[in-house]
């Protein structure tokens, strides 16, 4: 019955019958023809403003470690940063573990950061030695070193390295191959220089160095004892800076003439007026080490816990933030030593008794390149005032993503400019982190997002952390043993403390300070 | 169906009813095709800018590594299909329905609620009602008032002997 139905139905299709059916069909075309028009009119665009960049953004390929042998670590210092550190290396105190299990019974972000801890690469290292010259923080490195199974309280712990009393006993142990050097600012060269004399690597955190002094002392003897020498500069790992100086190689943005870079911060942590911990006092630390070559002070606890506010400790603004942004130039455009520096600043928000200035403004002259160098920091305002190279064809904006953006009286973009293929307000070529493909065209989701930070440098398809990444690179050489050095290598931070301290010579004698090229002297 | 699908409009009402179908459908497979089109299309960073009631739920969408590639798939292929189902009128009742409840999870990830700030849509101001409600809206109107039993391909399949 059925069957004799739809036979019979079919039979009845009249013409117009089809014809009605089908009458919204040609919509199909219309759409599809306005989809190939559409698209050809953006491939064209994208076309016309990547002729002369057209390159793929390859994502950086993980170094392959070949950890049969465990590199034996010493840390020395273990304050907040070193803390940080050794968290990326693997070793959490079991307390933070605790802590990240606690929240993440309820909080998703806290179970995914677990999660990515517990599921981050062994990089084939182990703790042997800490010293620190506070006992409750030598103690606590003790805790955090022997939690190999990175677990927390009462969890199963490896062995307890040993506790050195001075840097001195722990560079000359035979069981330690390479050291972490987290100390305050005038502890670096001097711990680095000695590590250097015992053959040990070094990794030591910014800056490389207090005085001028020191900084040749220590490139002199790190070259000597042919260590694998790496400088806590990880941003040297964050994907968008290969790419930025890819695409400035390329000429994108013209001549460039200046470049401003800033440090905007405004709470207490930020401007360096940490805790004090109530369980300190003259008897758990060696004060007489921790001040070592800086000049004598009574014990205070304020310039134990907050010594970066301090110029006998501390390099200030110049040697604690400037660096970073540096770096991050000298990264990207291998601007070398500066031919000239002229700072000021001053003391005008933290009036707490601290000698190092709260806000500082730097201009450091490149003769040699025909290019200005700005800086300028504030730690009692965070207004972002990005990070801009600026050329005579288009100004990039530097972070985890980059933005490019036309000068409306360029030479290069001109004819583009004056067809409407280019808009001076809108970006050209922006850049996001995990994307294959620079992007001419690209949505604004993806700018939206990319604003909100909430994209990161990736390997193999893996969000990961730029520090991670920095101490690998560093494992990694330690490990090829043929002379390779990590990207942030003993020159790089010679020239990254010196153009540091030309900034801090300038402000405190109120001149300009020039380089001396032939003789590598600050005048 | 039958009460439904007998129904008699009048020549304009017709008319604009299909219109409304035919918006609807473009709309909805070009958003579709655009999804395809783009290699690096992902759902993802629209889930994790959900706010309202319903967010943790789409950030659980978002974040598991098996259900995201599912939900891509069901956003790119079902804007597709439905909007081609609503353009030609083929199954243009269902076609209505499921394009009404992806409007309506939309709606949820993003609701117009005082004090939800979104990156996306970034266009618009709207106090509870935004478009993709009243696109919802308007294919429920479709749904209720189906047409292509008479302009669509659903006249030839579902096609009574008379």
């Amino acid at each position: 019955m059925e069957d004799k139905n739809i036979d019979t139905r079919s039979k009845r299709f009249s013409r117009r019958e089809v014809l009605k059916g089908l009458a919204t069909v040609p919509f199909l075309g219309a759409l599809a023809y306005g989809v190939y028009r559409k698209k050809q009119y953006y491939n064209a665009l994208n076309h016309s403003l990547l002729e002369e960049l057209d390159f793929e953004t390859e994502e950086r390929k993980d170094l392959e470690l070949k950890s049969d042998k465990k590199i034996r670590i010493g840390v020395i210092g273990y304050g907040s940063r070193a803390n940080y550190l050794l968290r990326s290396l693997g070793f959490a105190h079991p307390d933070y573990v605790e802590n990240m299990i606690q929240k993440a019974q309820n909080d998703e972000g806290w179970s995914k950061r677990l999660q990515n801890f517990m599921d981050q690469d062994n990089l084939g290292v182990e703790i042997t030695g800490v010293c620190d010259v506070y006992d409750v923080h030598a103690q606590k490195a003790m805790e955090a070193c022997c939690n190999i199974y990175r677990r927390g309280r009462n969890g199963q712990m490896g062995k307890i390295p040993n506790r050195y009393r001075t840097y001195k006993e722990l560079l000359r142990s035979p069981d330690i191959d390479a050291v972490i050097i987290g100390t305050p600012d005038h502890w670096h060269a001097p711990i680095a220089i000695e590590a250097a004399k015992n053959g040990k690597h070094v990794y030591c955190e910014k800056p490389l160095s207090w005085s001028v002094k020191e900084t040749y002392d220590a490139r002199e003897q790190v070259k000597k004892n042919e260590i694998v020498f790496q400088l806590g500069h990880q941003n040297r790992q964050t994907d968008s800076y290969h790419v930025a100086k890819k695409i400035i190689e390329k000429g994108a943005l013209g001549k460039i003439s200046l470049i401003e870079v800033c440090t905007n911060r405004n709470s207490s942590n930020g401007a360096w007026i940490y805790d004090i911990d109530p369980k300190a006092n003259r008897h758990n630390i060696d004060w007489k080490q921790f001040i070592g070559q800086a000049p004598w002070h009574e014990f205070d606890l304020k310039r134990f816990f907050r010594w970066r506010c301090w110029w006998d400790y501390s390099t200030g603004l110049s040697g604690d933030l400037f660096t970073h942004e540096f770096d991050a130039m000298n990264q990207i455009l291998d601007l070398g030593m500066p031919s000239s520096v002229m700072a000021s600043g001053g003391i005008y928000y933290y009036k707490d008794g601290r000698t190092v200035p709260d806000v500082l403004t730097m201009a450091y002259e490149y003769e040699h390149k025909d290019l200005t160098l700005l800086y300028s920091a504030t730690q009692a305002n965070q207004n972002n005032r990005g990070r801009v190279i600026m050329g005579h064809d288009a100004s990039m904006l530097v972070g985890s993503t980059l933005e490019i953006k036309a000068d409306r009286n360029s030479t290069k973009y001109k004819d583009k400019i004056k067809r409407g293929e280019i808009d001076p307000d809108k970006p050209i070529y922006s850049y996001v982190p995990g994307k294959n493909k620079v992007d001419a065209v690209s949505s604004a989701t993806e700018k939206y997002f990319a604003g909100r930070g909430l994209l990161y440098t990736y390997r193999n398809g893996k969000q990961v952390d730029t520090t991670y990444l920095h101490l690998k690179e560093w494992l990694y050489c330690i490990r090829l043993n043929d002379g390779t050095q990590p990207s942030c290598n003993i020159d790089r931070a010679f020239e990254e403390a010196m153009a540091s301290h030309m900034g801090t010579i300038s402000y405190k004698e109120g001149r300009k300070v020039y380089w001396d090229y032939e003789n590598e002297k600050i005048i | 169906m039958k009460d439904i699908v007998e129904q008699n409009y009048s020549s304009s009402q017709y008319i604009v009813l299909i219109f409304c179908r035919l918006l609807i459908g473009w709309h909805l497979l070009y958003e579709g095709v655009v999804k395809l089109m783009n290699p690096n299309w992902s759902a993802k960073l629209y889930l994790m800018d959900s706010s309202g009631p319903f967010k943790s739920f789409f950030f659980w969408l978002a974040q598991d590594k098996i259900i995201l590639p599912v939900v891509d798939l069901l956003n790119q292929w079902g804007l597709v299909f439905i909007g081609i189902g609503l353009m030609i009128g083929l199954f243009a009742r269902l076609s209505a329905i499921l394009g009404a409840t992806i409007l309506g999870l939309y709606y949820l990830s993003h609701p117009a609620i005082i004090g939800a700030d979104y990156l996306l849509p970034n266009e618009g101001s709207y106090l509870l009602v935004n478009k993709n409600l009243i696109e919802l809206a308007s294919l429920l109107v479709i749904y209720l008032f189906p047409t292509s039993y008479k302009i669509g391909i659903d006249r030839l399949i579902f096609k009574k002997h008379e």
